[in-house]
């Protein structure tokens, strides 16, 4: 038990420090280790579980804690979040005490200004690699296509969208 | 729901002072729970921009860079970041609390009933119903963009950067890395030679 919680532990230790760009990049790597070298879980299982992580409310990196249960219950999925999140949140805490201190410095004003149109790329950029990364049928295209539409002009509740959304799917079964 | 983004201007002064850390991790919780797969990026923005105030769109936008800049969940790092400007360090542990703490409920418990369900009837549809919000969450994160370009980016130049990066990253699929390493250096130049108007 403790050799598969220090298994659980290392590997997202690893993961953490390696997901630049967002935790959906390690994904794939995240399937690797799972599936293929430790035979924790099928594919099949690791996709469903990816499904839950991304339909359920919050981050998706959260996946973490369903891959932890399964392999050691409640103490595989503590072991789990607590290494997958760590490293990067403390990395994160200094960058942005540094970035709190340059206050309203000129550095600072010149840095705000190029980052925001790469901040507003990279969020067209994340939404175009989750569309090509999953198996979107015809019915899921127009799905996406209405909701970013609805989400980008009105001012629609997100939940209304998301129940619609699950609803049309059912409705023409897939 | 009212526009409440109808006549802000986009450069609006950060609130002077900081809110109390109940009401980050309030704030953080609505954020975890409203925000669904690649929507959550959206959820924040409109909790912490558009609802309280906290930062202005400029402030929001270098934080979502920085925290896509070092490794880890995009997400998490901004709520760290966002929790850290505005009470530092309580501040920073209220916003990861709140943010996960509901999801992480919800998560095993969808997971055990995952888990039950293995093999029975209606494990297809609920596995459908699944793809169908994952399918909305994607539409959430394209709106997301489409939102902040109107509002955020105004010239040429920046336009141009902003079109690079989402093509070479989204569908080109370069790795981020060499994307950022070219278009950060090319963006800070822009800035820089172009004073603000």
């Amino acid at each position: 038990m403790t050799q598969i919680l220090l298994q659980l532990a290392s590997l997202f230790v690893v993961l953490s420090v390696l997901a630049f760009g967002g935790g959906a990049g390690v994904i794939p790597d995240m399937q690797r280790a799972v599936v293929d070298t430790n035979h924790w879980m099928t594919a099949r299982e690791f996709l469903d579980m990816f499904a839950i992580s991304r339909a359920a409310p919050g981050p998706g990196s959260l996946i973490v804690v369903l891959i932890g249960q399964k392999v050691a219950g409640p103490a595989g999925a503590a072991v789990s979040f607590v290494a997958m999140f760590t490293p990067s949140c403390v990395v994160i805490f200094f960058v942005s005490r540094i970035w709190h201190r340059a206050g309203q410095s000129a550095w600072r004003e010149i840095v705000e200004r190029a980052f925001a149109p790469i901040a507003v790329g990279l969020t067209f950029a994340s939404g175009l690699v989750l569309l090509r990364g999953s198996e979107h049928s015809l019915a899921s295209y127009a799905v996406t296509v209405i909701a970013t539409v609805a989400f980008a002009f009105t001012e629609i509740n997100p939940l209304f969208l998301l129940g619609g959304g699950a609803a049309a799917l059912l409705a023409l079964g897939g | 729901m009212v526009d409440r983004e109808a006549g802000i201007p986009t450069l609006r002064a950060p609130t002077l002072s900081p809110p109390a850390l109940s009401a980050i991790f309030v704030g953080f919780v609505n954020i975890g729970l409203m925000g669904f797969g690649g929507g959550l990026t959206a959820s924040v923005r409109r909790e912490v921009v558009t609802r309280r105030g906290w930062l202005d769109d400029r402030q929001f936008l270098s934080g979502y860079a920085l925290s896509q800049l070092v490794p880890g969940a995009t997400n998490i790092n901004l709520a760290v970041f966002i929790g850290s400007q505005l009470r530092g360090l309580a501040g920073a542990l209220v916003a990861f609390a709140g943010l996960t703490a509901p999801p992480l409920v919800i998560m095993l418990t969808l997971g055990a009933l995952y888990f039950h369900m293995q093999g029975h009837a209606g494990a297809e549809w609920f596995s459908i119903g699944l793809s169908g919000m994952g399918a909305v969450a994607v539409g959430l994160n394209l709106g997301t963009g489409i939102r902040l370009a109107r509002r955020n980016i105004r010239k040429l130049g920046p336009a141009a950067i902003m079109a690079t990066v989402a093509l070479s990253t989204g569908v080109a699929g370069i790795p981020l890395v060499y994307v950022l390493a070219v278009m950060i250096p090319a963006s800070l130049l822009l800035a820089w030679a172009i004073p603000r108007s």
